[in-house]
């Protein structure tokens, strides 16, 4: 039985050495991929342009504003003179934030008073706008307290009087730089293999049964089983390949930690593995051509992505969504491969979603092949 | 060039399309789906974060504040720890993201000092969320200290205006309630005309190689230009209906507002139409098997549109080389036409540099697919 399964796998690998473009497949696209996604997926927020309109000219209005010069959060690109100015950069996109002061701000200040500091900010990027108007709110709130402390000392109103402050003191745990790569590339690695490998194991046994060689298959002595079996343990194998080259590549490259236990990563890539493996299957016995194996791209491997959590938190969609991500196995892999990845979790943190893909692995598998041996028939 | 021939040609390739069960799913199926599954799925707002509080003082002071947070629509306090231990599991875990933990000494050091800290533990993980809820408990904790403040300076008896001397008037425009929908929906557009576009362009010549049709089409006497015109002619047509689908669907459903021209659309939509199909048919005319013509189409249009078009990720936060290649990229130039079309209600005017940039794409693309078609079978 062995020497059966053996040979189908041979078989297979020798298929994959003659086709160039498949092994070109395996290694370029996600490797490109892999960079791009490193460099393009950014949610931080930098040098947002800023223009500014200081139209008190006084000392304090300039000591407000040069807090914003000396963060690298915001970038001022433009010295306004007018409102008008001011409205135009924002609609020609020329700078994202504005601050405005307005005449009589340090003559209120001095008095005692409220005075006003205006921000206009473009929510045409709601994610910018928001993190940067974070921003706003502290330096402006630093200013404020500041301003307060001074005054109090220098008891403008006759009493040396005492203040009361609370301050938040934030903790990031896991990533204390607040790095985005650590949360993509980790990611990248997960959404890469599920792509590759569901598309290649579903083309693999289509293009079998399209050329017309699952029909020689059958009538040699091979039993179904053991034709599962030597068809998917090849790309069993490319796919924990392929886990380690781009896990590989993008921690040299984007110099990204593994905190965790390389073994407990090897336990999830292998249960994610027979997740893929099945819809490669299940996707092979519904479409008849390849082209309708390359369009289940769209129709199963998308919303998979989306409904992952690589980069948009299931926290926040609609319920009815977040339910069907629990079907998702890629999903319970980026808990896993980030767990392991940046967290440096063990398993009692990360059982659950090691359960959930277990149960989703055997659950596809054996509809698959319940299936697949059906269509034998 | 005559117009008899062109129309007889596109009115074969419309038929061909409704009679192919799978292009008709992908025009038809995939906008919907995407819109649904995008437009739901992709959101960036973030509300009731599960927060998990460790309270080491317990009094009035610490409870009222943590009070503060559980009436925050931002956050919703799943656990009340009882050491550091219980939050280290519950982040470990990932049940809760935040973790706020009052000292033991907050009243104390208040009323001593003056100045106190809470410490805001945070699963910095998924580093923007983390970075939006340091913002929101930044917030929180802000306000807690004005009221504890202005509490003090009415016990001093001095008058109240000293205790916040700047007010931050934010006025945020476009988008005015900062919702991650009205940003997504329009890049969504450019997602789903460059998937849909050159999906089906890529497979309209490599199908005659792969039917054999081939032979057929080069011996009726139409030129190869001819052939490019009518075989293009119904997908823009699918385009522009698609469009003005997502286009309905986006605004009535989702309620992301419209304020730009509909002509302006029309003609930004037009130009990126002419360069995905020019890609796809181009793709299809070089690669013969239909297979490979929809890898390539899929590797050339969607993976851009998606990272490198501005569509979710800011371009403005890439490092430079990367800023620079998506100059290179067409999507770029119609999602910032969409956006501005969409939220800012921009026109013609202003929206000169993408159109102009979209048209010499349009020219060159259609050039090239132009040129790429010979009549000969080998």
């Amino acid at each position: 039985m062995f020497d059966r399964i053996w040979r189908i796998v041979v078989k297979e690998f020798i298929e994959l050495k003659r086709d160039k473009w498949q092994r070109f497949r395996l290694i370029v696209p996600p490797l490109v991929q892999m960079l791009v996604f490193g460099y393009a997926a950014t949610f931080e927020v930098y040098h947002v342009s800023t223009v500014v309109l200081d139209r008190d000219q006084t000392q304090e209005s300039r000591e407000l504003l040069s807090r914003f010069t000396f963060t690298d959060r915001f970038h001022i690109v433009e010295t306004a003179s007018t409102d008008a100015e001011v409205a135009a950069a924002i609609d020609r996109s020329d700078a994202a934030v504005a601050l405005v002061i307005h005449p009589g701000f340090a003559n209120l200040l001095r008095k005692g008073q409220t005075a006003p500091f205006q921000v206009i900010v473009d929510g045409t990027n709601s994610n910018t706008a928001l993190i940067a108007l974070g921003y706003v709110n502290l330096i402006a709130g630093q200013y404020s307290a500041d301003y307060a402390t001074d005054l109090a000392h220098r008891g403008v109103d006759g009493k040396n009087a005492r203040l009361v402050t609370v301050n938040l003191e934030p903790i990031p745990w896991y990533n204390p730089d607040l790095n985005g790569r650590w949360f993509f590339v980790p990611g990248v690695v997960g959404t890469l293999t599920l792509v590759l490998i569901v598309s290649l194991t579903a083309s693999a046994i289509v293009r079998e049964r399209e050329v017309g060689t699952l029909e020689q298959l059958m009538v040699s002595p091979l039993r179904p089983a053991e034709l599962i079996l030597g068809k998917t343990v090849p790309f069993f194998l490319i796919g924990l390949a392929e886990v380690a080259l781009v896990a590989a590549f993008g921690m040299a490259w984007f110099r990204v930690p593994f905190f965790g236990n390389p073994l407990i990563l090897l336990l999830g890539t292998v249960l994610f593995l027979f997740s893929t493996l099945g819809l490669g299957i299940l996707i092979s016995t519904v479409c008849k051509t390849q082209q309708q194996a390359f369009a289940s791209n769209f129709f199963v491997l998308n919303p998979m992505f989306t409904l992952s959590g690589f980069s948009f938190p299931i926290s926040s969609m609609p319920n009815v969504l977040q339910w069907l991500t629990y079907l998702d196995p890629l999903r319970y892999y980026l808990v896993v491969i980030r767990g392991t990845f940046v967290k440096g979790v063990g398993l009692d943190a990360l059982w659950p979603d090691l359960l959930g893909m277990t149960l989703l692995g055997a659950g596809l598998l054996g509809i698959s092949i319940l299936r697949f041996r059906k269509s034998l028939d | 060039m005559k117009l008899v021939r062109i129309k007889a040609m596109a009115v074969k390739e419309a038929l061909q399309i409704w009679r192919d069960p799978f292009s008709l799913l992908i025009a038809l199926l995939m906008p919907l789906m995407q819109m649904l599954l995008l437009g739901y799925g992709v959101s960036l707002d973030i509300k009731h974060l599960p927060v998990c509080v460790y309270d080491r003082e317990s009094s009035q002071n610490s409870q009222a504040l943590l009070k503060n947070f559980q009436a925050s629509a931002y956050f919703e306090i799943v656990q009340v720890a009882k050491g550091y231990g219980e939050i280290t599991t519950s982040l470990d875990r990932g049940t809760c993201v935040l973790a706020i933990v009052v000292p033991p000494d907050f009243t104390e050091r208040l009323a001593d000092s003056g100045v106190t800290n809470v410490q805001a533990i945070v699963d910095a993980t998924d580093t923007n969320t983390a970075n939006i809820a340091m913002g929101y408990a930044q917030a929180v904790v802000g306000s807690y200290s004005t009221a504890a403040q202005i509490e003090a300076t009415d016990a001093q008896g001095r008058p109240l205006q000293f205790i916040a001397p700047l007010d931050v008037e934010s006025r945020v425009w476009f988008n005015e309630d900062l919702s991650s929908r009205n940003f997504i929906i329009p890049g969504i557009i450019a997602l789903i005309m460059a998937l849909v576009g050159a999906q089906l362009t890529s497979l309209t010549i490599s199908r005659e190689w792969e039917r054999g049709t081939m032979e057929l089409l080069v011996s009726t006497p139409v030129s190869p230009m001819e052939v490019m015109l009518g075989k293009l002619a119904p997908y823009f047509l699918i385009g522009q209906l698609d469009a003005a689908f997502c286009l309905v669907f986006g605004v009535f459903w989702f309620g992301v507002p419209f304020r730009g021209s509909i002509a302006t659309l029309f003609l930004a939509t037009s130009l990126f139409l002419v360069v995905v199909l020019g890609i796809g048919y181009f793709i299809s005319v070089k690669i013969k098997s239909q297979v490979g013509a929809a890898q390539i189409g899929l590797l050339l249009t969607l993976l851009p549109t998606t990272l490198l078009s501005g569509y979710a990720f800011p371009i403005d936060q890439m490092p430079p080389p990367v800023q620079a290649v998506t100059y290179l990229v067409f999507a770029r130039y119609y999602v910032t036409a969409l956006k501005a079309l969409f939220l800012k209600g921009s026109g013609i005017v202003e929206l000169a540099p993408q159109l102009l940039a979209m048209a010499v794409y349009a020219a060159a693309i259609a050039f090239l697919a132009a040129r790429a078609f010979r009549k000969n079978l080998d």
